[in-house]
């Protein structure tokens, strides 16, 4: 049996409401306005670090030695070359004989990555792929795009033993249907005309993909419990299931309101939502749209109730949240605003990749020590023993503090650090089980801080070198998240 | 078996710029203008040196590496120059060479010169951090600067004494406005103004719980010392003062990695200042210590010192604070010449310029904030963070 073995989400906390986006932007294009929230990546993220913090999610209690795939399925990578895959697989802390590949170029990339990994674990040449979707779509200021893209992650794993949702059959459609597009170099997409779009793609290519599944797989769309297709369009969302013949019962309820639409994401997002309520026996169609469109159907196992509820999930992210009351900030956040970095934010050190090269399970890992002789773990590696009555010398084994729950045990918020969102909040942290280490807290209010507050580990952009064209990548410490049960 | 260097060197000379932003001067004016005093001052000609220590910390970044901006701005004869760089401890480390080699027999006279022109690195407080971190340390140390780095000390203590930061800002106010009034007499000091402690509380917020005057100068300026063999300093002067001891201790890592420390104190200052104590023979520093300049770049590090120097008991160092026990006409007096609050912080020179006030308290120079009939003086310089530092505990007397 192959199918789906864990599922996981990322939701970045900061949510700013709809309307205070129009009231920055709306004077500009006044057919912009659409209600609720969606969810803005702090300045410290993009897609690869939310693509990690899905996989940390989804590969929650499982071993991590045992992952021989990593896909990575976005339209934003931070490079264009140097693979976002990999950089996910050396933050997960997985082995390096493994393969990675970023699946790209179109919102379809989420299912496609998907059928990719599901179409390896069948053929036997891998046993446990891991797929990350993420996106950071930004639009325009004053666009829809801008009211309506989010951000956000889903990861999946897939594999032959413990599957949860086994994999049933899927039918895709492709297309090169040109209804936005983003040449190399550009910041922004280019869109043909909305009509078009609906009309001529979004509402045919789901339905097409959706009847070509149902007789793929034998079955009937009645018999579907759930079909998962992306909201772009609120009237048109409901025509596709109008067309299809989906009862009530059978539709999702979109995180276009709470989210936004977050591109490869959105259909994995939806169906982690899904897997989230599901039972034994329901069959769950997704559908990816972009470019033509992936439609794939899972079908329950007995096996979900074992997972249910250890991870964050979906679920778990949408209630941890940050109200981001400031269109300004987003809008820096995204660079759409050139702020002043006064010259200890120009001045950015230089990066020595030899360097990173050698510490990367250390670095992008958070990979300690653990001596041996005493069992003390600590940050960073180390060769001699730190516990003043040890010192041992040579006898430690990696440790990996990036699960690891631990408490601030004290912190600052500095002004006078160069931060995209003063003051640069910083601290030190216990971990349980042992080890401390200074570390950034993002996140947070200053004001939320405290001794002792309960804190996770969340993989992020610690500095953008914008004349190397460099992201740098480390961990900090967030308040920790809930899981749902 | 050693026998450390207990009055085996004296100092015979010093000098010490005006501190401040020196718009007017570069480092080779700083360097020339702090030598020329202490040569004046000891009565010796340049041809009398034997060697030198040169301490610098980011002047680096403006005259450049090594001690040759040192040698060449003096004139230096081909002599042996050594610059050290020891963090904000540079100017007690380039000291302490001199003193070592002198103690060592190896010569009679040597310098130890120490300066640093803050003000010419573009930066308001100290030059972006990252860069001097290392190429490993800057991919994973936290976006931090000195100021953060302390006020996680105040969080710690704060937290661990059940203080408010109300309660415990106020205190830490007082430290900084007994500075101000002692700086505000000094000549040579950068901030020359009393502040009160409602404006102290009152100020901007740097790094939370530490405001604008919880932190020190940032400043330029230099300092000299001339040291000889002790059995001849009397020859050039009735008045030497003696090295009782200088020490200095390293953190090994354990405050930031191991979890025993709880973070209210700085664990090198413990150990370095009881060294420092049993070599010059003090057993109760509370009742022998007679004046101090201690580092203070931030309220909280001055607050903690006087605990980790053994002169308040953990925890009560406030109540000394309230009980003006450290104020110029207090039991201990501290920072009688401003500190590094008010005197400023140039980082290589500090060191040198908290013992040129020793220096001059003994010598009944220190006019009107002359120190009655001081037994031991002692001087304190820390570099890095609480969690990963290292002290400089020296004890002269007469």
């Amino acid at each position: 049996m192959s199918g789906i073995v864990s599922y996981g989400a990322y939701i970045p906390k900061y949510r700013i409401d709809r309307k205070l986006i129009y009231k920055s932007m709306g004077w500009l294009n006044p057919a912009t306005f659409m209600p609720g929230e969606k969810a803005v990546a702090n300045y410290d993220e993009d897609s690869v670090t939310m693509a990690v913090a899905a996989g940390i999610d989804c590969l929650t209690e499982i071993d991590r030695t045992g992952v021989d795939a990593v896909f990575f399925a976005t339209a934003t990578s931070p490079y264009a070359e140097r693979q976002g895959a990999e950089i996910i697989a050396t933050a997960l802390d997985c082995r390096s004989d493994i393969r990675t590949a970023d699946i790209t170029d179109t919102p379809k990339a989420g299912t496609t990555a998907l059928l990719s990994a599901v179409d390896a674990v069948k053929a036997g040449s891998i046993k446990k792929a891991m797929v990350c979707a993420a996106d950071m779509r930004v639009g325009k200021a004053g666009s829809a795009q801008e009211e309506i893209f989010g951000d956000g992650a889903a990861a999946l794993l897939l594999g032959e033993n413990d599957v949860v949702a086994e994999y049933a059959g899927a039918f895709s459609v492709s297309y090169d249907f040109v209804d936005h597009w983003r040449s190399a170099g550009d910041q922004f997409d280019q869109q043909w005309e909305d009509r078009f779009i609906r009309d001529a793609g979004y509402t045919r290519f789901i339905v097409e993909a959706t009847e070509g599944l149902a007789k793929a797989c034998g079955i009937q769309k009645t018999d579907m419990t759930q079909v998962i297709y992306p909201c772009l369009y609120a009237g048109d969302f409901k025509k596709i299931a109008r067309t299809l013949g989906l009862s009530a019962s059978q539709m999702i309820t979109p995180l276009l309101g709470q989210v936004g639409y977050t591109g490869t994401a959105d259909p994995l997002m939806h169906l982690v939502m899904a897997l989230e309520e599901a039972t034994p026996g329901d069959k769950i169609a997704v559908v990816g749209y972009g470019a033509g469109a992936d439609a794939v159907l899972f079908e329950v196992t007995e096996e979900i109730e074992k997972i249910r509820g250890k991870q964050k999930g979906i679920t778990g992210h949408l209630t941890a949240k940050r109200e981001l009351k400031s269109y300004e900030k987003m809008a820096a956040f995204r660079n759409l605003l050139h702020t002043e970095k006064g010259i200890r934010g120009e001045n950015v050190a230089f990066t020595a990749f030899s360097t990173l090269w050698k510490n990367r399970r250390e670095v992008l890992g958070l990979v300690g020590s653990f001596c041996e002789a005493c069992g003390t773990p600590q940050y960073p590696v180390q060769r001699v023993c730190v516990k003043p009555d040890c010192g041992a010398i040579d006898e430690m084994a990696p440790y990996r503090f990036s699960d690891r729950k631990g408490s601030l045990f004290t912190y600052t918020g500095d002004n006078l650090a160069f931060s995209p969102d003063p003051p640069a909040i910083y601290g030190f942290v216990d971990f349980e089980g042992g080890g401390r280490f200074w570390f950034d807290v993002t996140d947070v209010d200053l004001e939320e801080a405290k001794v002792g507050m309960p804190v996770e580990m969340s993989f992020r952009k610690k500095y953008v070198d914008e004349k190397f064209g460099i992201h740098g990548y480390f961990w900090k410490a967030v308040p920790a998240i809930r899981r749902i049960s | 078996m050693a026998e450390g260097i207990k009055d085996k060197v004296a100092i015979i000379g010093m000098g010490c710029t005006r501190f401040g932003e020196r718009w007017d001067a570069g480092s080779e004016d700083l360097m020339v203008e702090a030598f020329k005093e202490a040569i004046e001052d000891a009565g010796i000609e340049k041809k009398d040196l034997q060697a030198v220590w040169f301490g610098s910390c980011m002047d680096e970044v403006n005259v450049g590496k090594s001690a040759t901006p040192l040698s060449l701005a003096l004139k230096l004869p081909y002599l042996p120059v050594t610059r050290v760089e020891n963090f904000c401890a540079t100017g007690s480390e380039a000291l302490r060479g001199a003193v070592y080699a002198v103690a060592s027999g190896a010569y009679d006279i040597c310098l130890a010169l120490g300066s640093e022109k803050l003000k010419d690195t573009g930066y308001a407080g100290l030059p972006e951090f990252s860069h001097n971190l290392g190429t490993k340390n800057r991919l994973i140390f936290p976006n931090m600067t000195a100021p953060g780095g302390f006020a996680m000390l105040a969080t710690r203590y704060f937290d661990k004494y059940g203080l408010s930061p109300d309660e415990g800002k106020e205190i830490l106010a007082m430290v900084s406005a007994k500075s101000h009034k002692n700086g505000a007499g000094n000549p040579k000091a950068h901030l020359r103004k009393e502040v009160t402690v409602e404006q102290i509380l009152k100020a901007p917020m740097v790094a939370w719980p530490l405001g604008l005057f919880d932190c020190c100068g940032v400043s330029d300026g230099a300092a000299a010392a001339i040291v000889c063999r002790a059995d001849m300093a009397k020859n050039f002067r009735p008045d030497p003062v003696y090295v009782k001891s200088m020490q200095i201790a390293l953190s090994s890592g354990e405050e930031m990695m191991y979890t025993d420390w709880d973070g209210t104190y700085v664990k090198s200052a413990v150990k370095c200042s009881a060294r420092a104590y049993d070599e010059a023979g003090i057993k109760n520093p509370r009742e022998e210590i007679s004046m101090m300049e201690v580092h203070d770049c931030f309220s909280i590090t001055e607050l903690v010192t006087y605990e980790d120097l053994g002169i308040s008991p953990r925890g009560k160092a406030g109540n000394d604070v309230r009980d003006g026990f450290f104020n110029l006409d207090g039991k201990i007096p501290c920072q009688p010449d401003g500190g590094l609050k008010c005197f400023g912080h140039p980082i290589g020179a500090s060191g040198l310029r908290m013992m040129y006030e020793m220096y001059k308290q003994f010598q009944g120079k220190a006019g009107e904030r002359q120190i009655e009939d001081p037994r031991f003086g002692l001087t304190h310089n820390m570099g890095g963070f609480p969690a990963m530092n290292l002290i400089s505990v020296n004890i002269v007397g007469l």
